[in-house]
């Protein structure tokens, strides 16, 4: 019999997206030359930074099987408290987000305790977090502290600061989610969790423990989002509950049984942030850009349906 | 330690019960090292129960648990039972699908965590696949959910005798060839006797009795909850095997079926692979689906609904079908509906006039059904879930009953329901069959299936018997269900994929 020729990790899953990222660059390439330079690349890829966390963010929890509906909402309040509070009462800021990580590794531990859905769950706090961001920040305003702007403007010699983070955060997400002995358990987690209890593990820790990554992703995407913008609103970030769901998905994850990638999921968000620079750049209004990021989302799901079946 | 000549289990009165329900009633077990001892016994006898509780998956309610000569029973748990070094291979399987197999063997492992611990992994585990099944051919960093059931279950069972830190003194095999193919099985079994001459203690629990007689040394059988017999393996014989697990009961059904007034055929086997007696169902006949769980019942249920749909070409079935499931909260109930809606949902194309529902015939039809089946409930707007576990099963019979189906089929529908309410299903049950619906019916307790015109047993997804209900005793319905008497080739060469029936 014929070996089977096959990379550990680098299955059709995320080797499609990878060939998605590739045409699209091409394309954008292609079309605007100056693109392919040190600049042109930071410039497209700035908002890479807040995406790639948030995708993060959203992969600790489909990794156990739920889904976060309330990031969004989320990183429009880290932006709020991070555009007021972290620039004039520094301690306040740094103790307020602290507890909004609390807070996170609590909704995980509620919805293991309790047994409740998280999609309904993480809905309800999706209005808390509206709700205290608009408290915090009323109307869009405020100031980003100066060493976060000074942080996000740093040129390293070489690869653009969103390429390098990007890539950075990919590979400590796959380190630690996929190599660590504790990430496969808590991938387990998502894939049997009878089966983990079984073999002696705590599954209110392992939620708690991918719920708390969340939020610590969660509150840097925030804080990115606002070294770019240099400003907070209340509602800057509630695309990004969705975008993270399809970088996620479009990156080789599933809904259900645990299955995700990292390095896919870093894919993902830079696909879901190109498809406006690609529509930018081929004249089409950027009104069309969640219409064509939904329409990826379909095309990738049902493309993944065909190739699973003769299999099955 | 223990001397040497103490057993390595000892369990001794151990009883359990869930909710009324006796499931082990003093059961005393002792397994020595180095030995295999073989629990058999019907649907219910309590195996599953009592490997649970030497597993400490189940907390026992009474008796002594004594494991290498020092008395446990007080905190005994899965944590304990594990560091003592008992482990399980579980009837249902427990990987990860989406975990590798070196990824699963961490997962068992909590010791085998820090730098290079995939490599420690992948070397127990390998090895251990090597030892037991020789040539299997399985790629450890494959994910679970990639693999065959078989290769699954090998991978289970190979886990078991792996070790990091704790020895392994006990190893509990739940079936574990019920889905290996002959061979595989066969190199299982040649496996558990150097297992044996290591000093492990082996339980082995099996539905293919040559399997037991050939290889265990000590045989327990089980009956109602309690050890009706034991002793070496090479004092028993398959006759006696079946004796014992069979007791003559006497007939239980009340107000049984007499008389049967056999209808035009409803459902019926064509293309039977490799089944040596084709499944008929008539109208106004109650035909019974019995034998060991999880022998392909199931499976046979879900082609005759798929065939009514059209999609499965084995099957041809005449009329509508309506299913009634066991699993009430994953496949019966609405959850957030009224009792009335949950009943009438079944019916909603006859109660409509122009695409709308008329409400009054909605809650005449409900009432109606509600005092048919004596429905315990202050109305029919209440939650479904405001009613007990027996009553909610009522309402799914009475969806179907109200569904107009020509043939119901039935999915063990009565689990976990009292004695009493089952009495009174059982008689519309009768009822509906006199006016002219066919049942099939699945159930895993055996006594429901004396309420059948016929009965045909399952083994392995064949049936390998039909027994008319005149004919119907315990000791028949076991012979069957273990195909016992049976060269252990009827048509099992091809070893039926049971994964559909899981």
């Amino acid at each position: 019999m014929l070996a089977e020729i096959r990379l550990p990790s680098a299955s059709p899953r995320v080797l499609l997206p990878a060939a998605a990222l590739v045409a699209m660059l091409v394309l954008i390439f292609a079309m605007e030359p100056r693109a392919m330079s040190y600049f042109g690349l930071t410039l497209l890829l700035n908002f890479a930074l807040p995406a790639v966390f948030a995708a993060m963010a959203q992969m600790a929890v489909i990794a156990a099987g739920d889904i976060d509906l309330g990031l969004g909402p989320f990183i429009s309040l880290v932006n709020c408290l991070a555009a007021t509070w972290l620039t004039t009462r520094p301690v306040a800021g740094i103790v307020a987000l602290a507890l909004l990580v609390a807070a996170y590794a609590a909704i995980g531990a509620l919805i293991h305790l309790r047994r409740l859905p998280s999609i309904v769950v993480t809905l309800g706090a999706s209005f808390v977090w509206l709700g205290l961001a608009l408290l915090v920040l009323p109307t869009p305003g405020g100031g980003a502290p100066a060493w976060l702007t000074t942080l996000l403007a740093v040129r390293p010699p070489g690869v653009p600061l969103p390429v390098l983070i990007s890539i950075l955060v990919g590979l400590i997400g796959w380190l630690l989610l996929m190599r660590t002995s504790y990430g496969t358990v808590l991938r387990g987690i998502g894939g049997n969790p009878r089966a983990v209890a079984r073999a002696g593990w705590s599954l209110l820790g392992g939620r708690v423990a991918l719920y708390t990554a969340a939020g610590i992703l969660g509150v840097l995407a925030g804080l990115a989002l606002t070294g770019l913008n240099t400003a907070g609103d209340a509602t800057v970030g509630t695309e990004y509950t969705l975008v993270s769901i399809a970088a996620v998905i479009v990156g080789g994850g599933e809904f259900v049984g645990g299955i995700v990638s990292p390095a896919g999921a870093v894919i993902g968000a830079w696909i879901m942030l190109l498809t406006g620079s690609l529509l930018s750049f081929l004249d089409i209004s950027t009104d069309w850009q969640l219409s064509v990021q939904g329409g990826i989302l379909i095309l990738v799901l049902g493309l993944r349906a065909l190739e699973e079946r003769p299999a099955a | 330690m223990a001397a040497d000549n103490a057993p390595f289990v000892r369990l001794a009165g151990i009883r359990k019960n869930f909710g009324a329900v006796q499931a082990l009633a003093g059961v005393d077990l002792s397994i020595p090292a180095g030995r295999m001892v073989s629990v058999v016994g019907h649907n219910g006898a309590g195996k599953s129960t009592l490997m649970q509780v030497l597993a400490g998956t189940l907390a026992a309610d009474a008796g002594e648990i004594g494991i290498g000569g020092v008395e446990r029973q007080a905190g005994y748990d899965v944590h304990v039972a594990q560091a003592l070094g008992i482990r399980c291979v579980f009837q249902e399987l427990s990987l990860c699908p989406n975990l590798s197999v070196v990824e699963n063997t961490r997962v068992v492992h909590p010791g085998l965590g820090g730098f290079g611990w995939r490599r420690r992994c992948r070397a127990l585990i390998v090895e251990a696949l090597d030892a037991i099944f020789p040539g299997h051919n399985i790629d450890p960093d494959r994910t679970a959910g990639e693999l065959a059931i078989g290769q699954r279950q090998m991978v289970e069972t190979a886990r078991a005798f792996t070790e990091a830190g704790t020895k392994v003194r006990l190893v509990i095999l739940d079936e574990p060839t019920a889905s290996l193919d002959a061979d595989a099985a066969s190199h299982l079994l040649r496996f558990t006797e150097a297992a044996r001459a290591k000093g492990i203690a082996l339980v082995f629990i099996s539905h293919r009795l040559p399997e037991i007689l050939g290889h265990a040394d000590e045989v327990v059988v089980m009956r109602d909850g309690e050890v009706a017999g034991g002793g070496a393996a090479r004092d028993f014989t398959e006759e006696r095997l079946v004796e014992l697990m069979g007791v003559v009961r006497e007939a239980a059904s009340e107000g049984g079926r007499t008389e049967t007034s056999v209808g035009a055929l409803r459902v019926e086997e064509t293309g039977a692979a490799g089944r040596r007696l084709p499944l008929r169902l008539h109208a106004g006949e109650i035909v019974g689906l019995g034998g060991l769980a999880g022998h392909g019942q199931r499976a046979v249920l879900q082609a005759v609904f798929a065939a009514a749909h059209g999609r499965d070409g084995h099957w041809r079935v005449r009329g509508s079908v309506a299913y009634v499931s066991g699993d009430r909260q994953s496949e019966g109930v609405f959850p957030l509906w009224s009792v009335g809606l949950n009943t009438t949902v079944s019916r909603l194309r006859a109660l409509a006039h122009a695409g709308i529902i008329s409400l009054r015939s909605e809650r005449t039809l409900a009432e109606e059904w509600r005092r048919r089946l004596e429905i315990r409930t202050p109305g029919i707007d209440r939650p479904i879930t405001s009613l007990s576990g027996g009553n909610q099963q009522k309402v799914l019979l009475a969806r179907a009953l109200a569904s107009a189906a020509d043939t119901i089929l039935f999915d063990d529908p009565l689990r976990g329901v009292d004695v009493g309410t089952k009495r009174e299903l059982y008689r519309h049950v009768a009822e509906a069959a006199r006016a002219g619906k066919a049942f099939l019916w699945h159930t895993t307790e055996n006594i429901e299936l004396e309420n059948c015109d016929r009965i045909y047993v399952f083994h392995r997804g064949t049936i390998t018997d039909e027994i008319p209900r005149a004919e119907l005793s315990e000791e028949r319905l076991i012979r069957a269900s273990f195909a016992a008497g049976m060269s252990d080739a009827t048509g099992m060469s091809g070893a039926p994929d049971m994964s559909g029936a899981r």
